[in-house]
């Protein structure tokens, strides 16, 4: 540490500098409010990760902390092994993409991707020559003489991103970045964008609050929920395996399904009337959750009544009611039931989960 | 309830454009007519404008404006008038801006208090004010001097200064600072190159209205001076001395600048009291 570059390490042309980020026990109030409690997390060098949550959750707070525009109350930012929770949001090797853009009204395209190069005081041609790999890499090299108020909301975006891209930084955050476009163009977006950072090696803190945009995009995720990270790890572990109750139900659409189960001794569990195999525990009550995908029509299992059906193309959403609750079920479209009719639904075993009903936590 | 014939309302509809169309050119003509006549009376000769009936076109004759140009003292009560007005304006930017900066960016306990304040400072009618001011620019040297005249008057211009630019700043995202600092710059310069480019007109429109303020107030600009007159006291002091044309030229002369600045000015004006912000 201390030997490294200021600012910048050719993020376009390869990495050579290893930008791993450390948050350290950050907290953060607004007056009563805690809108960050002790918050502990690690970010790979190059590693794409997403903050995933709710509005409120903390996610921006957290985003805006490691920028520099908020200063936590407690706790340690740490980039690359150098401390730079201290330092002014310009000294901390970071770019970032807003989700209003930010693209400055009174510059040209041109101006606003060379704002940051210009700020560094670095000559004409080596300034020229970033802009136009950049505008080219976002496809917006058509544009470089225009103004923010003569482009489109993916435009500007572009030019955004660019900017944030010019400055060839350790590490960039977005603030949710494409929550601003409408769907179609989100999508394609998505996909460029991904392919973008990872051609440019940038490690990148990524907030959104669209499930869709973290599961597609993100090396990791770190589910936010209430100020705290309640899980950071692979998307599909987070789909498969959630932590908690509240990453089982915010992931995923429709959510998982919970039905609630009393312990038989042995590890049996009796839900709805039915016997599983579940943990070995102590605790009397549980919580059996299962995907609604992963529910097949069979012999014996769930009775449930079918209330409403709704076709999607290759399946039906199924909404049931067992034993006064909702129950989902994705099946497949070439079923025939009708509403008000009895049906038998058997769980796949091993995508069946456990959760504690105090605490919330998943139980294995 | 019955629903109106579709003739009737068409009918109805016609005769509100009327109404409407006539109020438009009443509510003009209570403006314009008394500001035309002014011009006509500006550009006739001294005696075209004491003789009697008036012509409603101008002759353009400049004897009116060149017997104002020549009248003893006329000529410096307008520059007292410009320079007033200039160090009035310079004076409720250099304060009222950062003021306005700092309500729109920060937040500080007795904010709310502040704002009510500037506005207080117009509760108070300048009457009231101008004895204790009297004595007191007496006392300190500042009475009869065009200083002591803009320090009152920058204190009639600063909330208006004040409300313009915070309206301003208010108008321009806090991102785009944000950005200009994740983009290396410090908060100093990103006021320069990100801030202050995209208020400038706005604070160019905000001094003209402190100018024109200035240039048109003329109690305190009575009370306050005897030698070193402006215009407008000028005036006002020989009111019932000067002859007619003296009076339309000296009237012309006032509301010209201060018509040309405020229609300049006007989208700025309007977006202070959050009319329109474009």
């Amino acid at each position: 540490m201390g030997h490294r570059q200021p600012l910048g390490r050719g993020a376009i042309k390869g990495a050579n500098v290893i930008a791993e980020i450390q948050i350290k026990n950050i907290a953060k109030h607004f007056g009563d409010y805690q809108a960050l409690n002790n918050i502990n997390l690690t970010i790979d060098d190059q590693e794409f990760m997403v903050l995933l949550g709710a509005s409120g959750c903390g996610k921006s707070t957290l985003l805006r902390i490691i920028a520099g525009l908020e200063t936590a109350d407690e706790g340690e930012v740490w980039i690359g092994g150098r401390r730079i929770d201290h330092l002014s949001p310009k000294d901390r090797g970071i770019a970032m993409v807003f989700q209003n853009y930010a693209v400055f009204p009174h510059l040209t395209v041109f101006e606003n991707i060379g704002f940051g190069l210009r700020m560094q005081k670095l000559a004409n041609e080596v300034v020229t020559r970033r802009v136009e790999r950049t505008a080219e890499l976002m496809h917006i090299e058509q544009l470089l003489k225009r103004y923010s108020g003569e482009l489109s909301g993916g435009q500007r975006q572009r030019v955004a991103v660019a900017r944030a891209l010019a400055m060839e930084p350790d590490v960039i955050l977005m603030d949710e970045p494409l929550s601003n476009l409408d769907a179609l163009l989100r999508m394609e977006m998505r996909a460029e964008l991904k392919g973008v950072l990872a051609q440019s090696k940038t490690t990148t803190i990524y907030v959104t609050h669209d499930q869709v945009e973290a599961m597609s995009m993100a090396d990791r995720i770190s589910v936010m929920h209430e100020g705290r990270i309640v899980q950071a790890t692979t998307p599909v572990e987070v789909y498969r395996n959630p932590a908690e109750r509240f990453v089982a139900s915010f992931i995923g659409n429709p959510p998982m399904n919970f039905i609630p189960a009393a312990a038989q001794g042995n590890g049996k569990w009796k839900v709805a009337g039915q016997m599983f195999d579940g943990p070995n525990t102590d605790i009397k009550s549980l919580e059996f959750a299962i995907r609604p995908e992963d529910i097949a029509p069979a012999k014996i299992g769930l009775t449930v009544t079918v209330k409403v059906i709704e076709p999607l193309g290759p399946h039906l959403l199924v909404t049931c009611d067992i034993a006064g609750a909702l129950f989902r079920a994705v099946l497949d479209s070439d079923l025939k039931i009708n509403p008000g009719e009895t049906i038998t639904l058997a769980p796949q075993p091993d995508r069946i989960r456990w959760f504690n009903r105090q605490s919330t936590k998943a139980v294995v | 309830m019955t629903i109106a014939s579709p003739e009737v309302s068409a009918d109805t509809r016609k005769s509100g454009r009327y109404v409407y169309i006539a109020s438009v050119i009443l509510l003009c003509a209570w403006v314009i007519v008394p500001l035309y006549f002014l011009l006509i009376n500006t550009l006739s000769s001294p005696e075209a404008v004491n003789s009697f009936p008036k012509s409603f076109v101008p002759d353009f004759d400049l004897g009116s404006l060149t017997f104002f140009a020549n009248f003893a003292g006329m000529l410096s009560a307008l520059k007292n008038s410009i320079l007033v007005a200039g160090l009035t304006m310079i004076m409720s930017i250099t304060i009222g801006a950062p003021a306005g900066y700092a309500l729109s960016r920060f937040d500080f306990p007795g904010k709310g208090l502040f704002r009510f304040l500037i506005l207080l400072t117009r509760a108070f009618p300048l009457p009231l004010l101008a004895l204790p001011l009297a004595v007191m620019f007496i006392r300190t040297g500042l009475d009869d001097s065009i200083f002591g005249l803009a320090l009152v008057h920058t204190t009639l211009a600063i909330p208006f200064a004040v409300l313009i630019t915070f309206s301003l700043f208010s108008g321009i995202p806090i991102e785009l600072e944000e950005a200009a600092w994740t983009l290396g710059c410090n908060r100093l310069t990103a006021f320069q190159k990100v801030i202050l480019p995209l208020v400038l007109p706005g604070i160019t429109a905000s001094a003209i209205f402190a100018f024109v303020i200035s240039w048109n107030e003329v109690f305190a600009a009575a009370v306050l001076t005897i030698e070193n007159r402006t215009l407008t006291a000028f005036l006002l002091q020989n009111l019932d001395t000067s002859p007619l044309h003296l009076k339309f030229a000296g009237g012309f002369i006032l509301v010209v600048p201060a018509l040309i600045f405020i229609f300049a000015v006007r989208k700025y004006l309007f977006a202070m009291w959050g009319i329109a912000n474009r």
